[in-house]
């Protein structure tokens, strides 16, 4: 097919020649297709960027993990009937549940936000109180100082571990572990600092106070046990199922749950949460892909509309061309090649500004960095190419089958 | 006396056109044999059928009917792909208004027709600028049509068809849109062409351009009226219809 591959060069070089000789109409006819494609490569750049730094996100937490959360059915909710998981709880499953480690209870205070204050300067953050083995199952380990440890939760010591960010945030001078801050009008030692950690969908993670369980406990006062989160450890993955059916278990017996009871909790893994943001990822594809679909659909419409303008206006060159001993096959492949010519320009200059647009929405929202991946790039490439193809073989037909003479009597 | 080889041989063509419901014949019973090295004119008056005829020689329209055999090939019976090779390879086409490609230079549009039978880009190179020396355009193979006067135009026009070493090259009033001067030369050119062997047809309805022709043929309403040798220094033709001079 040595010759096909002759046909194939010389139809390239002279479709070349055409497109550059009708440079702003080349440009203005592929703008559907640049369009489309930028559009697309813009978004899925975002999206790609975002889903690679939340599985980086994800893969941190570990796959082990599980937490338990109270879940208020919408009808109890209506009664005024709030779901809690209890301190009880996490002893219960603690006790009862094997093959699971680092049982971490979770409270917040004041619902999420609570008003920190040092020297004069105030703001509000997010304080948690929780057990010693937060660090090992969140992988929150200090970058100065210590974490607190189990004799801070036994004699409820006022001691906190800080999250960067609060250090700029209430502007702490000079070493901060020994200071004192206020959190809710107590004072807390500082004892540790932890690792930063970055942005996540714009949100700080850094941007936390922890404190020892039963210090927290004690500062929200009153007699209502709060409600609490609790995470733990599996230590064999294999045996995650059961585990999940024994939490449940132990939880329904706990909350005397009746047997057509819903549960008034949730268990959730690290990998379902990974699952679903997937399942967010899937669907905004299958999104895209509609848009994709519309856009080359409507670039390829408007692509075969000026092939077929040219094709009528070329008429006596194509005259030409057979009376020179073109064949109706040398014709069909130039106009073809000059219609996927024109659509791989477009769907390149399309992939340059789509990439161009992702990185600026990325660094302008402090979203993780924009990624094209390189499926994209070749999806692109590809269903330009096709469009090209779909809608210039129209085209492409009328001009071969013209017949010589009529062709060059054309006027 | 060798026998002189045929290139084209005609019978009984006929050309029939359908305009609004009435129909005419534009050639009809045409019986014609064409030489090798034959140097013929195609006169008559406009309307007469000259183009129509140059058209089917040339392979770019088909008759109604009759048989034409070019180089003893049944010309009816060869299919799209094999009627382009011959339009590539047989015959060289020289049209009244050049038909050169506008946007191509003097050097691709000579080019061009080697595309189409796969030489390499080198080859079609120094085929292309040989053939435009020939025609005395080598200092001219880099501008395109509209930077070239008519009469290199239509010099680019014969280089073109040259270039792919056709049997037969064919002319519709190749000098119709020329001055007097342009069209000595391109006389001069074409007596030069049928002095290196080439066959060469020629229509015109200028009477000098006719008298520089070894033969003469006549189309009058589609029918050939006379066909005559123009000099005694040619060969008369045993076969050729009509009247020998
Ligand atoms: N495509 C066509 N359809 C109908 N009639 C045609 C067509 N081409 C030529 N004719 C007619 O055929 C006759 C011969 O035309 P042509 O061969 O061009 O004459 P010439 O070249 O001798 O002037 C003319 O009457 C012309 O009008
Ligand atoms: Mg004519």
């Amino acid at each position: 097919m040595a010759n096909l591959g002759f046909k194939i060069i010389e139809a390239t070089r002279s479709a070349s020649q055409s497109i550059a000789a009708h440079g702003l109409r080349s440009f203005l006819t592929t703008l559907g297709v640049i369009i489309g494609v930028a559009s697309v490569i813009g978004v899925v750049s975002v999206v790609q960027g975002f889903s690679a730094s939340i599985t980086q996100e994800f893969d941190g937490m570990g796959t082990n993990v599980i937490n338990i959360e109270s879940y208020t059915p919408r009808k109890a909710s209506l009664q005024g009937l709030y779901a809690t998981l209890g301190y009880d709880d996490m002893i219960e499953i603690k006790h009862r549940v094997k093959g699971i480690s680092n049982v971490t209870p979770t409270v917040s205070i004041c619902g999420s936000n609570a008003v920190i204050s040092y020297r004069g300067e105030s703001t509000d953050t997010m304080v948690v109180g929780s057990a010693s083995t937060y660090q090992k199952l969140y992988a929150v380990y200090p970058e100065a100082g210590r974490f607190f440890n189990l004799s801070d939760d036994k004699s409820r010591r006022r001691v906190a571990v800080l999250g960067p960010s609060i250090i700029t945030k209430v502007n702490i001078q000079g070493d901060p572990i020994g200071q004192y801050i206020s959190i809710s009008g107590e004072w807390f030692k500082i004892i540790g600092i932890a690792e930063k950690r970055g942005k996540l969908f714009g949100f700080d993670q850094d941007d936390f106070i922890l404190l020892p369980y039963s210090t927290t406990r004690a500062l929200l006062g009153g007699a209502e046990e709060p409600d609490i989160s609790i995470g733990l450890q599996v230590d064999d993955m294999q045996m995650i199922e059961q585990i999940k059916q024994q939490l449940k278990n132990v939880l329904r017996r706990n909350h005397n749950l009746g047997k057509d009871a819903a549960d008034d909790f949730k268990i959730a893994t690290a990998n379902q949460m990974l699952e679903t943001f997937n399942q967010i990822i899937g669907s905004t594809t299958v999104v895209l892909a509609g848009i994709v679909g519309i856009s080359l659909l409507v670039g390829g419409i408007g692509i075969m509309n000026i092939m077929l303008v040219s094709v009528t206006e070329r008429t006596r060159e194509i005259g030409i061309h057979k009376a020179l001993g073109a064949t109706r096959f040398d014709i069909l492949l130039q106009f073809l090649i000059e219609a996927v010519f024109l659509c791989l320009l477009g769907g390149l200059i399309g992939l340059v500004l789509g990439f161009g647009a992702g990185s600026l929405i990325s660094s302008a929202t402090g979203l993780p960095e924009a990624t094209v991946p390189l499926w994209a790039v070749f999806l692109a490439f590809g269903f330009s190419a096709g469009t090209g193809l779909i809608f210039g073989i129209v085209p492409a037909f009328k001009a071969a089958n013209l017949d010589p003479i009529d062709a060059l009597r054309y006027e | 006396m060798s026998p002189v080889e045929t290139v084209i041989q005609l019978r009984s063509i006929a050309k029939h056109y359908t305009m609004g419901g009435e129909g005419f014949y534009a050639l009809q019973g045409i019986d014609l044999d064409i030489y090798l090295n034959d140097y013929m004119a195609v006169v008559g008056s406009s309307g007469s059928g000259k183009s129509t005829l140059m058209n089917l020689l040339g392979c770019l329209d088909y008759p109604t009917d009759g048989q034409y055999h070019l180089k003893g090939m049944a010309v009816a019976s060869l299919d799209e792909n094999r009627l382009a090779d011959i339009r590539n390879r047989e015959i060289g086409f020289i049209f009244q208004n050049f038909n050169l490609l506008p946007r191509a230079s003097a050097l691709q549009n000579v080019m061009q027709p080697l595309i189409y039978r796969g030489s390499p880009l080198a080859e079609r190179k120094r085929r292309a600028e040989d053939a435009l020396a020939m025609v005395g355009l080598q200092d001219r193979m880099h501008h395109v049509p509209n930077q070239l006067s008519g009469g290199q135009r239509q010099r680019v026009a014969i280089a073109r068809a040259l270039v792919t070493q056709p049997a037969i090259l064919l002319a519709d009033e190749p000098t119709g849109n020329l001055d007097s001067s342009t069209t000595v030369e391109i006389m001069a050119l074409f007596d030069q062409l049928h002095d290196d062997g080439q066959t060469l047809i020629i229509v015109t309805h200028e009477l000098d351009i006719a008298d520089r022709c070894r033969r003469v043929i006549t189309l009058k309403d589609g029918r050939l009226i006379s066909d005559v040798a123009n000099s005694a220094t040619v060969i008369s033709h045993a076969k050729g219809v009509g009247a020998h001079g």
